[in-house]
């Protein structure tokens, strides 16, 4: 396999006497989609909040294409290229899906200490913004409010602004989270295309979406990584159809 | 320049339009019907408003309630007070030292208080603000609680701050540059994160953004702003005290950020005028009224602010109409 893009090796993370993230190894390649499933506190938050750099790991080392990131703060492995999308829906409300991507790419222009240059004028910021708007398929919607778009929409603008930082890592968290049947229809395919510019680490409950995406599904239980493998090992095997799916089925 | 033309279409452009216009010719007006005292409560109201355009920066585009404001005031008067009985009485030297002071402060408190959020931010910069009371009490040298009488900053050729039409002209002149300033501050790459952290904090992190660096550099700009006001009010009356820079003007200076509008551009400027236009007025008025009534109009502007909280929450911009682009959220 390819050199891979993320790569984290014997992450541990404990609150008090609870051990969250238990010697968890997990990568990603480029153009993969790799996803994370688990029953409900299986410990996924806390492995990404290690990954994005919101949480610190107790031990184990997280490196970014080939550069230890174990200690870099959030903003800095957003500029080398780690984006993700929010599990809780976080637009910026009160600003157009515009405004919110355009703030997106200008995250990673340099500085923002300009004063008197507006910035909606700007085309360094807008013709990008406008460009990851029509990938995310949100085109048509620039000019309305954030707040005023429907929940799937809204889930669409955390993609498109997470792809105007033109990441090559995409840490996807729950995106199909309170979406109906046709909205993850419609989010599954817009991944799908997704692909070829970036590599996605995708935690998501959706199963149909998981196993329609995943070329590699990783199964955490009680914070430690069961298995790994394509969805069909991963279908197979008897210790997660114990621990998880047929919990689930049950 | 269209658009400038456009916006005169609307309620809240037209009726900004004329209230410039009116106050361009202020000077003259006061003149004509011999209202020499009405210029005076017009150049306080300037440049008020030119100090609540400065907290509009911190509070309006930036969400934190600076509660600690009048420092800056203080800070910018105190020096060009201090400057002035030390000899030296050059504007060209006065003043960028003034600005400089409160633009240093502004850092200082910044750096201490910025990594606090909500009511905590407020307890500390009142705490910080009182600190600069106290001590320009404390200074007896430029007398202590009672203030200082000083000359007026000397720009020798080019103004001369004594004649009263001239300094009002100036103060709104710098008024109306400072409104310029933020109006391109507002939709600039700054104004952006400055007003997204303060819509998510977390999200505008999140996206690579550093917002302690982003809110220090827009409280400075904030001080300066402040201390400009300072400097204005020292001249105004040629007389700074510690009263300039106690909690209550900060609180003054608060109500009048909300009651115009907060974050909206001309916001500071409505709120200055209502805010002085009760003060001046409503006492006469409760007076005629009744003998003696006058002295309690705050009871009457009290309630007045709560239904302006209740019901107008974007102050008196809002009433001018819903938006035009100059409402910042």
């Amino acid at each position: 396999m390819a050199e891979p893009l993320l790569s984290a090796q014997g992450l541990i993370k404990r609150f008090g006497g609870l051990l969250a993230t238990d010697n968890v190894s997990i990568d990603v390649a480029p153009g993969e989609i790799h996803a994370l499933i688990g029953p409900n506190g299986a410990g996924k938050t806390t492995l990404v909040g290690q990954l994005t750099g919101t949480l610190a790991p107790d031990a184990g080392v997280i490196r970014f294409s080939g550069r230890d990131v174990t200690r870099l703060p959030v903003h800095a492995r957003v500029r080398l290229g780690l984006g993700r999308s929010f599990q809780i829906t976080a637009v910026l409300r009160e600003f157009s899906a515009l405004d919110n991507v355009a703030l997106a790419v200008q995250a990673h222009q340099g500085h923002s200490f300009r004063f008197l240059a507006d910035a909606r004028a700007d085309r360094r910021l807008r013709d990008p913004a406008r460009q990851a708007l029509e990938t995310a398929g949100l085109g048509t919607r620039a000019e309305a409010l954030a707040s005023a778009l429907s929940h799937g929409e809204q889930r669409q603008l955390e993609i498109a602004m997470a792809l105007a930082g033109e990441p090559r890592l995409l840490l996807l968290d729950e995106p199909m989270a309170g979406m109906g049947v046709e909205e993850s229809q419609r989010m599954v395919t817009l991944l799908q295309a997704l692909k070829q510019r970036c590599g996605m680490l995708l935690i998501e409950h959706d199963m149909d979406a998981v196993f329609a995406l995943a070329d590699r599904i990783t199964v955490l239980v009680y914070g430690r990584a069961i298995a790994t493998g394509t969805p069909a090992e991963i279908r197979a095997n008897a210790a997660v159809r114990q621990a998880y799916l047929g919990e689930e089925a049950a | 320049m269209s658009s400038l033309l456009a916006s005169l279409r609307t309620p809240r452009g037209l009726i900004t339009a004329v209230l410039l216009l009116l106050l361009a010719v202020l000077p003259l007006l006061t003149q004509a019907f011999d209202q020499r005292y009405l210029l005076s409560v017009g150049t306080r109201v300037v440049i008020w408003a030119i100090a609540a355009v400065s907290l509009n920066i911190i509070l309006g585009y930036g969400g934190l309630v600076s509660f600690g404001h009048a420092a800056f005031f203080g800070i910018g008067g105190y020096a060009v007070g201090i400057l002035s009985a030390s000899g030296i009485d050059s504007g060209w030297l006065q003043w960028p030292v003034a600005i400089l002071a409160a633009t240093l402060w502004a850092v200082l408190i910044g750096v201490l208080s910025l990594r606090t959020r909500g009511v905590y931010f407020l307890m500390i910069t009142l705490a910080f603000g009182q600190l600069v009371y106290y001590l320009g009490s404390g200074l007896e040298a430029y007398g202590g609680d009672d203030g200082l009488n000083i000359g007026r900053s000397r720009f020798p050729g080019l103004i001369d701050l004594r004649d009263k039409a001239s300094f009002y002209w100036l103060c709104l002149a710098l008024l109306c540059a400072a409104l310029w300033f933020c109006g391109r501050l507002a939709y600039s790459r700054f104004g952006f994160v400055l007003r997204g952290a303060r819509s998510n904090e977390l999200r505008m992190t999140a996206l690579g953004f550093p917002v302690f660096g982003y809110r220090l550099a827009a409280l400075a700009l904030s001080g300066a702003f402040g201390g400009l006001a300072g400097i204005l009010l020292a001249n105004e009356g040629a007389y700074v005290s510690p009263a300039m820079m106690s909690w209550v003007k900060s609180g003054d200076l608060i109500v009048i950020v909300v009651l115009g509008g907060t974050g909206a551009l001309f916001g500071p400027l409505y709120g200055a005028l209502a805010f002085f236009a009760v003060e001046e007025f409503l006492k006469p008025l409760l007076d005629l009224a009744h003998k003696g009534w006058g002295e309690y109009w705050q009871i009457v502007f009290g309630p007045l602010l709560v239904i302006v909280a209740l019901y107008a929450r974007g102050g008196i911009d809002s009433l001018l109409g819903k938006t035009d682009g100059r409402r910042h959220g």
